[in-house]
């Protein structure tokens, strides 16, 4: 290979030498401002994680995993994926070839920094290329696998079911705008490598084009046109690159060492969060997660739309979609990304101030674990605490088939909200104001601490999720009602026997999603009668509707959801549907055509004694 | 100077709807028009965790700003721990959750800042 210009440049790459530079200094000013935002000790972790081999190699393995193969996206449409993949990979090996290139035949050329990109137009093919046949074919095959991505993308456009999507996101201007830029780059690279073809080299693809092109055109004029074409577009794809969802490019390379360093959203607008809100790349896979959208109003309030938001920066949007959440966490379970919308929404909701705020230093502990253990309380090994939380309280009849399922059992328990307790801080927390959850936390740690137990059991996922993951409890074993009946009917200490319901089992947010119980409430009602699924379940259940997560849903906005969500328990005719969450129970009671019950009281139906 | 009579005189506690401030309930009914339906019937007094600690009531604090009395119901919110049982048991639908929280917002935080 040689030079065919000698002076090794071409006004043409102009334009591409104008959007590289302007995204690689908006980057650059992106990641001071990002690292500048975040907590002397959240950037010192940052910069140390890379000094971890461990961390650094886990970094390497996610970022080709997931933003060069997407992994995750094959995992849940293999067209989707292939689709991603295609793009993603092929240009980024189209850009590495095309450094090889360069390297191998001309070194010198290296520092241009257009050269691997417009390889083609710069070199004349000489006798002794045989080993550019490769990179050719190389180059060619990965151009293909661009195409065939691109192809797949425009077809998602207008049949996005086959790509196992009922709902995609609507683009705003910009983002249409660098989705035709995206689009045309390759087929211009395409035009523009197959009208040099004969002058250059190619292969497969580049070759035809060429006996195409000179047999009906004939002349060499459009040569430098497509060329030019080809830089504009790449100049303008970059151009809109950073106010686009193609931000999620650079974005998530970012995102990826922010996570395996192990810091957590401290602010909703700022540093990490912001990393995560720029990766989103406006997929729409949340659309169809969210259980709100079975109104259409309500797809403009998920995920996708609240990036997009915090983005334009605006605020009365922010407010509304973060208030509006149930936060259900089914969106950031599936996100691809592994965005923590629940968190970054609960971070928007503790920036507003409060005139009043909520004080709890006239409650006092001592009086509170006198009345519920009574005096000389001994500690003994063994010794079960239950806690029936705020929503066990408004449904008794789970803390009432509790309690006789642990005397069935002969567990020794005390009871520690009988006659009133405090809440479990959950709600406080999600409302956004952790300085009041926190009282609420301590305060309860106290009478806990008092109790003597050794096993705090809980009946509520809501309660359960913070008991594990805020307080702290050492010593002490948190247990929800559903594996501590497990226990007991594995150890003999209670006999089940099996009935003729057919039960299907609804996965509680907090409990599934939340605390990642999803095997032990199935096994034991396995025991206790045919046990069939619903639609959607394990990680993909749908919110009851009842969620405290959301501050504006109204009692009447939230029937549709509560109503859809029974749909998708009942496709398999179950005659009953059972729940570990006494807020699902009391949601699903309300709509429901058939019998509701807690795990606890189909326990407590169908077991004895054990003599 | 003071007597002890073995008993004392309460404050009255006589409202003057002529003269009370109820400019706090006239913002809340424009942010939660809602407030405006309940009915006083007390399910939030009888479900509410906090009750037991400042008498707390959704109920009961409506009242009292409806009546200028805000010292009151800020006693009681203070206690609130946003459980969300009153609005699972209000009969009337209100958000009762997000009406205590835009209330806490609007409150005059003189106090607070001190």
């Amino acid at each position: 290979m040689t030079d065919r210009i000698p002076a090794g440049f071409h006004p043409f790459v102009i334009p591409f030498l104008v959007g590289m530079g302007f995204v690689l200094l908006y980057c650059l000013y992106g990641f001071i401002r990002i690292m500048c935002q975040l907590s002397h000790k959240d950037r010192r972790k940052f910069f140390l994680s890379f000094l971890n081999p461990k961390i650094l190699w886990k970094d390497i393995k996610d970022i080709f995993l997931n933003c060069l193969i997407h992994v995750k996206l094959w995992k849940r449409n293999k067209l989707l994926g292939f689709m991603h993949s295609s793009i993603a990979f092929g240009w980024f090996m189209l850009i590495v070839l095309g450094h090889l290139e360069v390297i191998c035949f001309l070194p010198g050329r290296l520092r241009t920094f257009y050269y691997p990109i417009f390889f083609n137009f710069f070199v004349a093919e000489d006798n002794a290329t045989i080993g550019g046949q490769v990179f050719f074919f190389l180059m060619d095959f990965f151009l293909a696998l661009v195409l065939c991505g691109i192809i797949l993308a425009i077809i998602k456009r207008v049949h996005s079911l086959i790509f196992g999507m009922r709902r995609t996101t609507r683009l705003s201007l910009l983002d249409r705008v660098g989705l035709y830029s995206l689009w045309a780059i390759f087929p211009l690279r395409l035009l523009a490598e197959g009208f040099t073809a004969h002058i250059s080299g190619g292969s497969f693809l580049t070759i035809p084009l060429n006996w195409i092109a000179r047999a009906f055109l004939g002349n060499e004029l459009n040569m430098v046109p497509t060329w030019w074409a080809y830089s504009i577009a790449l100049c303008v794809f970059m151009c809109v690159l950073p106010f686009t969802r193609y931000m999620h490019i650079p974005a998530e390379m970012l995102l990826i060492p922010m996570r395996n360093a192990g810091l957590k959203i401290k602010h909703a607008r700022k540093g990490y969060a912001k990393v995560m809100v720029y990766s989103c790349p406006s997929c729409g896979v949340c659309i169809d997660a969210c259980p709100m959208s079975v109104k259409k109003a309500n797809t403009r309030d998920t995920t996708v739309y609240l990036n997009r938001q915090i983005r334009r920066g605006n605020e009365k949007r922010i407010e509304e979609i973060s208030d509006k959440c149930l936060l259900c966490g089914k969106c950031s379970e599936l996100c691809q990304i592994g965005i923590e919308a629940p968190k970054i929404r609960i971070a928007q909701r503790a920036r507003r101030k409060y005139g009043l705020n909520q004080n709890y230093s006239n409650i006092s502990v001592g009086p509170l674990a006198e009345k519920a253990f009574g005096h000389n309380v001994e500690a003994k090994p063994g010794k079960v605490l239950y806690f029936a939380g705020c929503m066990t309280q408004l449904t008794p009849r789970i803390s009432q088939a509790m309690e006789s399922v642990l005397q069935k059992a002969g567990v020794e328990y005390s009871y520690m909200d009988k006659d009133g307790g405090l809440c479990c801080g959950r709600p406080m927390l999600m409302a956004g104001r952790p300085d009041q959850a926190r009282q609420i936390i301590d305060k309860n740690t106290g009478i806990i601490r008092s109790s003597g137990c050794d096993t705090l059991l809980l009946s509520c996922p809501i309660c359960y999720k913070i008991f594990k993951e805020k307080y702290h409890l050492e010593g002490i074993r948190v247990v929800h009602h559903s594996e501590f009946i497990k226990e007991l009917v594995d150890q003999r200490r209670l006999s089940v026997r099996f009935g003729k319901d057919v039960i299907v089992y609804h996965d509680p947010c907090e409990l599934g999603r939340g605390s990642g119980i999803y095997e032990q409430p199935r096994e034991l009602l396995a025991a206790l009668g045919t046990l069939v699924e619903a639609e959607k379940t394990g990680k993909e259940s749908i919110c009851c509707g009842g969620s405290l997560g959301s501050l504006t849903l109204g009692f009447a906005q939230r029937e549709d959801l509560t109503k859809n969500a029974l749909r998708n328990l009942t496709v398999n005719l179950p005659s009953k549907i059972a729940t570990a969450c006494p807020l699902c129970l009391a949601s699903f009671s309300r709509y429901s055509d058939r019998p509701v019950e807690d795990i606890a009281e189909i326990v407590d139906q169908r077991s004895t004694k054990v003599d | 100077m003071a007597m002890n009579f073995g008993f004392k005189l309460c404050p009255s506690s006589a409202l003057n709807l002529d003269k009370i401030d109820t400019s706090l309930y006239d913002k809340l009914v424009e942010m939660e028009p809602d407030a405006r339906i309940c009915m006083a019937c007390g399910s939030c007094s009888a479900t509410c965790t906090a009750s037991q600690f400042s008498g707390m009531s959704v109920r009961k604090v409506l009242l009292d700003i409806q009546r200028g009395k805000e010292k009151e119901a800020a006693a009681m919110l203070r206690n609130c721990m946003l459980c969300g049982k009153c609005t699972m048991v209000c009969p009337r639908g209100i958000n009762t959750r997000h009406l205590i929280l835009s209330l806490c917002r609007i409150y005059d935080n003189k106090e607070e800042q001190k």
